[in-house]
């Protein structure tokens, strides 16, 4: 009970941390916003790669759906898309409140389905690949997505759409996307909670350990894949949505599919934090976060540098993440069993039992 | 897009003129290709930075040509494959050796922060700008100038024969070569019977980079060279590599080959801003019809 | 007697090389069948074809009369016929129990069933397997902490916990502490006895076999050599050649 209240306090000041953040400094609330991005990132590209064992590198592919979906939505349903993006920049259209946030709503749903939808169709031309394949085919589909959109003059091509402006004050601006981008990682925490009390993590778990023996046990691997991925794409479709909007104008190699930025941002905060738990990607994602803000500010130019560095000394020193060296240091607040007695008694005992047996 | 796609048709000298820039151009990416499939083969490493290097190598063909050293580009290639090789070796003993036993996954996100802490000192010290060294050649026209082929194209496409067949000698003649062929089949084997594995990793990854340093001599003599183009170096690795196999040169040349072609045909008929598209389309196509066929004995690529 | 197998007439080569040429077979149902041969005779071929892992040449292989030659692994799987590996395979990240739990059969569940949490008697049924097998105190160790014996142990359990018709088993004393095999050997018959679980099992170990099996198959170079009763094998010519190199 006690460790329940605990439990009911802890998560209680999270989200009032969440809620006051931006009220207590509101200059920072586009950062604040970008952080929750940040955390859903993380949280998504762990089901994959930290949960299943898959590490794709084109996840940012849904992202950029996701945006470009939203936003033709928001736009074709009031006005003609094609039009709209091949007067862009001569002609100014105001959308009122009422069809921003109907637009805005649909968007969102919208654009989260029809990520869900893709995941189903790029999971049959991706997960017949394992390992470095993988990687490589889901990083060579993201790009081949910008690529084709910046070919696209429907959806403005290379030179970008502009969104419609958001009807009210610039405060009310910031603090309804802080809010929504604070909801929906929210709410993908919440579910991928719920997600992995169930069996589909043991599921996932086991495709990581062994997708071979999987198979051979009769397990439907390629139905959780697909559905595991079908969930990934689903939440960043919606973040895609939410983040095209917030910036206020979007392109398909910078904002939308940007491979190189966030694509790379959402391994190495999994990594950063430790892969395959659910308070890794959230910690990697936070610390990350503020690492980023700090090389940017204070290292200007050498920022990328920074974060190329940063990659390598992770990726090769530090693998297994917070998360993954607390459990190494304390197995038993993770609920995992070492007892070295009992694990390096090998055959002996067994053998004792057989006796009895 | 269609009109050159007739335009094709109307003028055959022009496919003949693709078709030899292609077979030029791919000769050289052949090179880097074939340092690719050698450290994935041995080693087991996926280098993603494989295009960086490329581009450094071609970099520092840049400079020794400019003023004070004024040093002709194809005269910079032993120089550039030794410093390159020495850059391998330092990055060897600092970071890959790490990385060549985990997993899968580690040598790619190792190698891609080395990409992009490369192309960025790059774009550091000489801006996002496009780049050639200059060779002063002179270009040669045939059939009354329908066809032209530059000079510097045939020198790089010999270079690239003649540091192909070298390599060649050495791996099957030489100690080390032979060394590297033992590791690349069975690495504990070839421990136990006494190979320095971990010597032959530090100098396949070493002749790795050399390779690459001269193949990226050759693109920065024919081509263009600018701080980004890595990544597409090393996705045109890649795509060679998985379309060929390792431990294939004859594939990895045939399939270098294939893809320059390719691309000089799509880059005249779509644009040349599609050239990367291109690449990744058939990177994604590549690894889709592998699949299939590999799906064909209940296997999948692995 | 049922046959549960049939394997008719089956081909199957790598490149150039014929690892199974003509091989025709039965297993029967409920009872223990087994399968000899020296190293490189085309066993595990057999098995893989059997259980799909890579498509045959040519031939039949039915289950329950039903053709299945052209099925994947999973499909095969879920029909009921299961495969241990030679090299052992487990989950090797998960505790013996989430092992086990993850075992449990996939052809009686719904769609929607992945979304729930394992009932109460699940769990205790693959407790109780674990303790069929002698893991019962290390249920909640990381199964890859476990000695390689132990491992092997585990891969029988996750098993039996899908409960299978048919068990095919590579090598499953190979490996193992020799005072262990006789309670595997016991445990075995158990599992075919108790559970009615027909067993068709690969066997260097010839006097595992002959204590085990009802039936067995000899095969040599790709070929079926002979087929019997333990103590026909043993008086087998051909088999006794076979082994002693005489071929």
């Amino acid at each position: 009970m006690n460790l329940h209240l605990k439990k009911i306090i802890f998560y209680a000041a999270i989200l009032l941390a969440g809620i006051f953040a931006p009220i207590a400094f509101p200059a920072y609330t586009f950062q604040f916003a970008v952080l929750w991005l940040m955390i859903l990132f993380a949280l998504t590209w762990d089901i994959l790669g930290g949960q299943m064992g898959y590490n794709s590198l084109g996840n940012i592919l849904f992202f950029g759906a996701g945006m470009y979906i939203c936003t033709v939505v928001q736009i074709g349903m009031y006005y003609d898309v094609g039009e709209y993006t091949a007067h862009f920049g001569a002609v100014k259209i105001d959308f009122t409140p009422y069809q921003y946030f109907t637009g805005i709503a649909a968007g969102l749903v919208l654009a989260g389905i029809a990520c869900l939808g893709l995941a189903v169709v790029f999971g049959w031309i991706v997960f017949g690949l394992r390992g470095p394949y993988f990687a490589i085919g889901t990083l060579g589909v993201a790009i081949a997505a910008g690529e084709l959109v910046g070919a696209w003059d429907y959806v403005g091509a290379g030179g970008g759409i502009s969104l419609p402006n958001y009807p009210g004050g610039p405060g009310d601006r910031e603090m309804f996307f802080y809010i929504l981008c604070f909801v929906s990682a929210v709410c993908t925490f919440i579910f991928l909670k719920w997600l992995y009390s169930t069996r589909f993590q043991l599921a996932l778990n086991a495709i990581r350990d062994d997708e071979e023996k999987a198979e051979a046990m009769g397990i439907h691997t390629n139905r959780y894949k697909t559905i595991a991925w079908s969930f990934a794409a689903f939440f960043l479709g919606i973040s895609g949505g939410i983040f095209g909007n917030m910036t206020g104008f979007i392109e398909p190699l910078e904002v939308a599919f940007p491979t190189v930025t966030f694509g790379i941002f959402m391994v190495l905060m999994v990594l950063l934090g430790g892969k395959g738990t659910l308070w890794g990607p959230v910690i990697g994602a936070i610390i990350f976060h503020v690492i980023k803000e700090l090389t940017w500010t204070y290292l200007l130019g050498w920022q990328w540098v920074a974060l190329g560095a940063l990659i390598i000394i992770n990726v090769v020193y530090f693998q297994q993440g917070i998360m993954g060296w607390a459990q190494e240091k304390w197995p038993e607040l993770f609920g995992i069993t070492v007892d070295e007695a009992v694990a390096s008694a090998e055959e002996n005992s067994t053998a004792d039992k057989e006796a009895v047996i | 897009m269609f009109d050159n796609l007739s335009l094709l048709g109307l003028v055959p000298m022009l496919n003949l003129q693709l078709l030899l820039d292609g077979l030029l151009i791919g000769s050289v990416f052949a090179l880097a290709a074939y340092g690719l499939a050698l450290v994935w083969g041995v080693m087991n490493i996926k280098n993603l930075a494989q295009g960086d290097f490329v581009i450094l190598g071609g970099y520092i063909a840049f400079t020794l040509s400019q003023p004070p050293i004024n040093l002709h580009p194809i005269l910079s290639i032993p120089i550039i494959f030794v410093l390159m090789f020495v850059f391998g070796w330092g990055l060897y003993h600092t970071i890959i050796k790490r990385v060549i036993e985990r997993d899968l996954f580690t040598s790619l996100l190792a190698t891609f922060g080395l990409a992009i802490v490369i192309q960025q000192l790059i774009n550091l010290a000489y801006g996002p700008d496009v780049q050639t060294a200059e060779a002063g050649m002179e270009i040669r026209e045939f059939f009354g100038g329908e066809i032209t082929i530059a000079d510097t194209k045939l020198v790089s496409f010999l270079l690239a024969l003649v540091v192909a067949l070298l390599i060649t000698l050495f791996m099957k003649k030489s100690r080390m070569g032979r060394a590297i062929r033992a590791t690349s089949q069975n690495a504990r084997a070839a421990r136990i019977m006494g190979v320095d594995t971990d010597r032959v990793y530090a100098f396949t990854f070493s002749l790795n980079a050399a390779i690459c340093g001269v193949a990226g001599v050759l693109i920065s003599i024919i081509w263009v060279i600018q701080p980004f183009f890595g990544i597409t170096h090393s996705i045109r690795s890649f795509v060679i590599v998985t379309s060929a196999g390792f431990g294939n040169l004859i594939g990895v040349i045939l399939s270098a080959l294939g893809l320059g072609t390719v691309e000089q045909f799509s880059g005249f008929v779509f644009g040349a801003e599609f050239q990367q598209a291109t690449v990744v389309g058939l990177l994604v196509l590549v690894l889709i019809i592998r699949q299939i066929m590999q799906s064909r004995q209940r296997q999948v690529v692995k | 007697m049922n046959k549960i197998i049939q394997v008719k007439d089956v081909n199957k080569s790598f490149g150039g090389v014929i690892a199974n040429h003509n091989i025709s077979m039965d297993v029967e149902e409920s009872k223990i069948t087994g399968l000899i041969g020296p190293n490189g005779s085309g066993k595990t071929t057999l098995f893989n074809s059997i259980v799909g892992y890579h498509p045959i040449d040519s031939g039949t292989i039915q289950f329950e009369n039903r053709e299945i030659s052209q099925l994947k692994v999973q499909k095969i799987a879920r029909l009921g016929i299961l495969r241990t590996f030679q090299q052992t395979r487990i989950y090797s990240k998960m505790n013996c129990v989430k092992n086990m739990l993850i075992s449990a059969a996939h052809h009686n569940t719904k769609w929607l069933d992945m979304f729930t949490e394992y009932p109460q008697e699940m769990t205790e049924r693959a407790e109780h397997l674990l303790e069929f097998v002698g893991l019962y105190s290390k249920r909640f160790l990381i199964s890859g902490d476990l000695s390689f014996g132990q491992q092997k142990l585990l891969e029988f359990a996750m098993a039996l916990m899908n409960e299978p018709k048919v068990l095919l088993l590579d090598e499953p004393t190979a490996g193992i502490n020799p005072t262990l095999i006789n309670g595997l050997i016991d445990r075995l018959k158990r599992a075919n006895q108790e559970f009615g679980i027909t067993l068709f099992v690969i066997e260097h170990n010839m006097r595992v076999v002959m204590n085990l099996a009802e039936s067995i198959y000899c095969l040599a170079h790709g070929e079926m050599l002979a087929h019997g009763t333990p103590e026909e094998i043993k008086q087998d010519q051909n088999v006794i050649d076979a082994y002693l190199g005489a071929h």
